[in-house]
């Protein structure tokens, strides 16, 4: 047992690190301050910087060369993201886009497509958005039903998506739409992509309950979208969105933030009545609870990494991260601004602790918890896929989708 | 990275299963639940036969030097079947700590007996206190005096390991000391005594002036006690992690074959959601575990941040598998004659047997303080 790279990974990190060393901005004091940036600026920044990558060869390693990749592997991948992560550069605008559009794109595009749009996506000239959520479609998001009907020489689009992140900037999207609502709902999907910036596409931001509006509602009407522009069969654009949706729940090699480095750090330094809160045995019996879940996820981590590292899929532990760091992140941040005191009140970053990180993540953290599989989706999951436990009773299996009863 | 088990030690795991899955079956445990046995001797025998007991013990000492991944391997194993053997006792504490402390002749005398199972040993300190190192046990001019319990197998075991502060000229350090101690030697009384986990063995021991030699130098008892139980914490984590396995796999199979309004309860949420919750808890005490089965294999400066780690996990998903395991089974799961009792009792025994979920958070704690490793 170690926790060594091979040769080749060893050798593969030492070329990152030096390239980094040269071309990335170092974080100052360990803050990354350009996450603290105005919205339009940071994507200005991501832009750049993915660009720069691009040019050096280490945009979206996974790919192949021909679509604007680097032809490395997986664990290659795993390498870059530690390496990077310490610096102060933005990669979040293109989680989407490389995460679920890029492959949905090489599964299902045209030679063509995917030698015109895969290079742009992986330089971060184009930014691509998920359309998948709707009003009445979310954990059952085939119950959506924005429709897409054929039109001449292709399908036009009405109905509205939500919680669309990034619509407002992208450039192109990944839309699941309904083509037929006369059978059972997952028979009637159609999955394509759609240009944002074209005439019957509107994006709105919604202002979140954290004070922000990085997610949408968007609208179409009467948009029109090209058959060229399907990704798979009609009517099977379900089996194009699990594997988009599983790619997102199982995003592999990244680890999602408990909120425990940052908890230690305050509590090593925040004085109570009776001592450093760490020496307080109420914080400090949180803390170990906490401690056991975070190092619990690094060490599944390190396994998921081992199996990567050979070769072979992750195993099934790959499917608690989210499920273990959503929920956990939420009550660290909100016990951190409760250590606080009555400071824990304050937002205003010139007056908060670690200039308000504790108040922004805890107002952040519901999100999280919904995004991408909310916590309770997540526990199905893991009983039906990797217990093999039987799915729940569903009304509406089996009934044409314009049958099924709707509520709010 | 390589951060798993190797062939050969995944090959172990699949003997000991075979092995233990056949002797050590429910019935068998069962044997000596309802009996006055206190250990099972042909398993006990079956087990040393196999070299699980020398696993971890070096050549010279007539062990097969296999390493503690292995050992690990096998504890698991033991966890998942309940197995009742002072294997725990004898080995995750008395051959460490002979092995941490012992003077060349007390290794020679000693690891050899205890690797092919021969001799039993036992770890004697608590005395009936919240704190298991407080002592009142003295040692005055070669002999032992004092009275310890409860002893994990101590009614069963040849040889103890004791805690106990010297007595000079009426005089007496607060220091602890270790002392090795025949159980044959004259002035030892024993007394067994009911615990939570009659599956497994547990003793009253009086020393009335017992010969008894010291293990280690005069005053590094505490010290050795916290470097074995680094130790002991580590195997019994994946001694739990088994228990804990085996829990979630009783409740998954009752789930799918009972029925309830007209369905497998395994379709309902709220048991699936449970189930799920168990599923995570275990992953991540498998993650923890073998991370400090990595520190403990190399001897790592992390094992003592590791270990307790592993050991609040393995306390807190042992009993967590093992309540809901009860809840699962219904009516079922409160009966004598299913085994969820069975981990159950295990779960809490096997909690308290080197010092608590709180003394493991407060070591925990204090380790995370220290460590100048990130996060
Ligand atoms: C910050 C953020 C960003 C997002 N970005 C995107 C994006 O870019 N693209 C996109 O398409 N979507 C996006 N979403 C939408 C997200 O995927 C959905 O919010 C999520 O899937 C939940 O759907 P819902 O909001 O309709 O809630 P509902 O599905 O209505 O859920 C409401 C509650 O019911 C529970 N529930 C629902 N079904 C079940 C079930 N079967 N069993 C048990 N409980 C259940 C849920 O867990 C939840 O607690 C984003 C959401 C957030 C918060």
């Amino acid at each position: 047992m170690d926790f060594n790279d091979t040769p080749s990974e060893a050798k593969f990190r030492a070329q990152v690190r030096a390239w980094l060393k040269q071309h990335a901005t170092p974080k100052i004091n360990g803050v990354a301050a350009k996450r603290k940036l105005p919205e339009a600026q940071q994507l200005q920044a991501a832009k750049h910087w993915q660009k720069k990558i691009y040019d050096a060869g280490w945009a979206c390693i996974t790919w192949p060369k021909a679509y604007g990749g680097r032809g490395g592997t997986q664990m290659e991948l795993v390498i870059w993201r530690e390496e990077v992560a310490d610096y102060d550069e933005l990669d979040g605008f293109f989680t989407i886009g490389h995460g679920m559009c890029g492959p949905a794109l090489m599964a299902y595009a045209t030679e063509e497509q995917k030698r015109h749009l895969l290079p742009r996506l992986a330089s971060g000239e184009d930014v691509w958005c998920q359309l998948f959520s709707e009003p009445g479609a979310g954990s059952d998001v085939a119950a959506l039903k924005t429709r897409a009907d054929p039109c001449g020489n292709g399908w036009k689009v009405n109905g509205q998506k939500v919680w669309t992140s990034g619509a407002h900037f992208a450039d192109y999207g990944i839309v699941l739409c309904r083509t037929d609502p006369t059978v059972p709902k997952h028979q009637g999907i159609t999955f394509f992509f759609i240009d944002m910036k074209q005439e019957g596409v509107t994006a709105q931001p919604i202002k979140q309950a954290d004070g922000g509006a990085h997610f949408n509602e968007v609208f179409f009407n009467d948009a029109e979208i090209p058959d060229i522009q399907r990704l798979g069969e009609v009517g099977g654009g379900w089996k194009g969105a699990l594997t988009v949706l599983m790619s997102e729940r199982m995003a592999v090699g990244s680890l999602q933030a408990t909120g425990f480095p940052e908890l230690l750090s305050l509590v090593q330094r925040l004085p109570l009545e009776d001592g450093f809160a760490i020496d307080n045995a109420a914080v400090a019996d949180k803390l170990a609870d906490w401690y056991v879940k975070h190092a619990g996820l690094k060490h599944t981590n390190s396994r998921i990494l081992s199996a990567i590292s050979r070769g072979a899929p992750p195993g099934p532990e790959a499917s608690i991260g989210k499920l273990v760091a959503a929920p956990m992140n939420q009550d660290i941040n909100s016990y951190a601004v409760q250590l606080l005191g009555m400071n824990g009140m304050v937002t205003d970053p010139e007056l908060a602790e670690k200039q308000a990180h504790f108040q922004k993540e805890m107002l952040f953290a519901p999100g999280i918890r919904l995004a991408g599989g909310t916590d309770e989706v997540m526990r199905n999951i893991i009983a039906e896929q990797v217990l093999g436990m039987p799915q729940d009773k569903r009304d509406d299996k089996d009934v044409p989708f314009n049958e099924v009863p709707v509520g709010v | 990275m390589n951060f798993e088990f190797s062939e050969d030690q995944n090959m172990i795991r699949e003997q000991a299963r075979g092995f233990l899955a056949k002797h050590a079956s429910s019935e068998k445990v069962r044997e000596i639940l309802d009996t006055e046995r206190r250990y099972d001797e042909s398993l006990w025998q079956g087990i040393a036969e196999l070299g699980w007991t020398a696993a971890a013990i070096p050549e010279a000492y007539g062990g097969l030097a296999l390493g503690h991944l292995s050992l690990c391997v096998i504890a698991e194993e033991l966890g998942r079947s309940l197995a009742p053997v002072p294997f725990s006792s004898s080995i995750y504490q008395v051959a460490e700590a002979l092995l941490d402390a012992g003077t060349e002749a007390q290794k020679q005398t000693c690891l050899p007996k205890l690797a092919t199972g021969e001799w039993i040993g036992t770890f004697a300190c608590s005395e009936g206190n919240t704190d298991p190192l407080e002592t009142q046990t003295v040692y005055r001019d070669g002999r032992l005096y004092g009275t310890k319990r409860p002893v994990t197998d101590g009614d069963i075991a040849d040889i103890a390991i004791v805690t106990a502060t010297i007595e000079n000229q009426g005089s007496n350090s607060s220091e602890l000391t270790l002392f090795l101690v025949h159980l044959d030697s004259a002035g030892v009384e024993r007394q067994p005594i009911s615990s939570l986990d009659p599956t497994r063995a547990s003793a009253l021991l009086s020393f009335n002036g017992v010969k008894a030699e010291p293990l280690g130098a005069t005053g590094t008892g505490a010290a050795i006690v916290n470097r074995v139980w680094n130790r002991a914490a580590v195997l019994l984590a994946f001694e739990q992690l088994g228990g804990a396995q085996a829990c979630l796999e009783m409740s998954r199979q009752y789930a799918m074959d009972r029925f309830a309004f007209g369905r497998p309860i395994a379709s309902l949420q709220a048991i699936k959601h449970k189930l799920a919750d168990m599923y995570t808890a275990i992953e991540l005490l498998r993650s923890n575990a073998l991370y400090a089965a990595w520190a403990l294999s190399v001897d790592d400066d992390e094992l003592p941040l590791a270990a307790a780690t592993a050991r609040v996990a393995g306390i807190q998903t042992y009993y967590q598998a093992s309540k809901e395991n009860m809840q699962t089974h219904g009516g079922m799961g409160f009966t004598w004659e299913f085994d969820c009792h069975l981990h159950y009792r295990r779960a809490h025994e096997l909690a308290l047997c080197v010092g608590n979920e709180s003394h493991w958070k407060r070591r925990m704690v204090a380790a995370l303080k220290e460590t100048r490793n990130g996060f």
